[in-house]
């Protein structure tokens, strides 16, 4: 997954915990960047259509942006829940996170062949947790 | 954990190719299970001989990434239950029709390729000492992303000339 699509899962997910716009504050916390970086980013992802954003407000995601966002969010799930259900590795949050800058989005289809995944996944995605609400309580978030 | 973190830990590389080793199951797997739901009138030397090529292959990249792996100051490897696991999700499914097989298998080493060449760039972006010999790690690996490189040409191959 490259950055951008870390960033458009992010701000998806404040988006949906602060049920608005997500705060460039926010973002800074939840990818442990600093600010002047998500600033950066926002902009790039302004100028592809996939964000809008309005000062003292915050970013919103287009429909496209929603759309890759989603995309992203589920790949990070399947990651999640491969580590977890396959490999059975404890600390699967925090090694998803580690991992998902390398795992394309085709190879994460090729690990959902063989774990099973609840057909409305992303919906059921845990944001406050920040994992898949199948392992809530099985995985400490970071 | 930032963005955009490299493959910084033995862990993470460990998981990495215990990724890879899951990727090459599944394609060693189907290939074997390919050959079976072929009509007799769809078998022939040429298709077996690229089923089996692709079992092999699959077979011998897994087991030199099981070699890495060992040499890692890593938690264990679940191996055999990931073999008995791909093996039992592919026992009760296979592709529609021949085109469906062939497609399958080119996917199949489109994205270990894709993988492979993704997990070199993260790797030649750290700087981080493994347990391992890292110029044997990156030498292995490209040797193998070579291989699914060849692998994809000679099915595309396959697929025009039966076109």
């Amino acid at each position: 997954m490259n950055t951008a699509d870390q960033y458009l899962k992010a701000i998806y997910l404040v988006q949906r915990m602060e049920n608005g716009p997500a705060s460039t504050g926010a973002l800074a916390d939840r990818l442990d960047v600093s600010p002047a970086s998500v600033n950066e980013m926002i902009g790039k992802l302004q100028d592809r259509g996939l964000a809008d954003h309005e000062k003292y407000k915050g970013v919103s995601l287009t429909d496209e942006g929603i759309e890759q966002a989603r995309e992203a969010l589920q790949t990070y799930c399947i990651i999640e829940r491969f580590l977890h259900n396959v490999l059975e590795v404890e600390e699967f949050p925090s090694e998803a996170k580690a991992l998902e800058s390398v795992i394309d989005e085709t190879v994460a289809e090729r690990l959902d062949t063989i774990i099973d995944r609840e057909p409305q996944c992303p919906d059921c995605f845990d944001a406050e947790a920040d994992m898949c609400a199948e392992l809530v309580g099985e995985g400490e978030a970071d | 954990m930032t963005v955009n973190d490299r493959v910084s830990t033995d862990n993470q590389l460990a998981r990495l190719l215990q990724i890879g080793i899951v990727l090459e199951e599944v394609v060693e797997v189907r290939a074997a299970r390919h050959y079976e739901t072929l009509s007799a009138d769809e078998r022939d030397a040429d298709v077996e001989e690229l089923l089996d090529e692709a079992r092999e292959e699959s077979a011998d990249h897994r087991r030199r990434l099981e070699a890495l792996i060992d040499q890692l100051d890593a938690e264990a490897v679940p191996l055999e239950e990931i073999q008995r696991l791909v093996e039992a999700r592919y026992a009760q499914t296979g592709p529609e029709g021949f085109d469906g097989i062939l497609y399958d298998q080119l996917h199949g080493e489109e994205t270990a390729y894709k993988f492979y060449d993704d997990l070199i760039e993260a790797i030649e972006a750290s700087d981080t000492d493994y347990a391992l010999d890292r110029e044997e790690l990156l030498a292995t690996l490209k040797a193998i992303r070579e291989e699914e490189a060849d692998g994809v040409e000679e099915v595309t191959k396959f697929m025009e000339r039966r076109a």
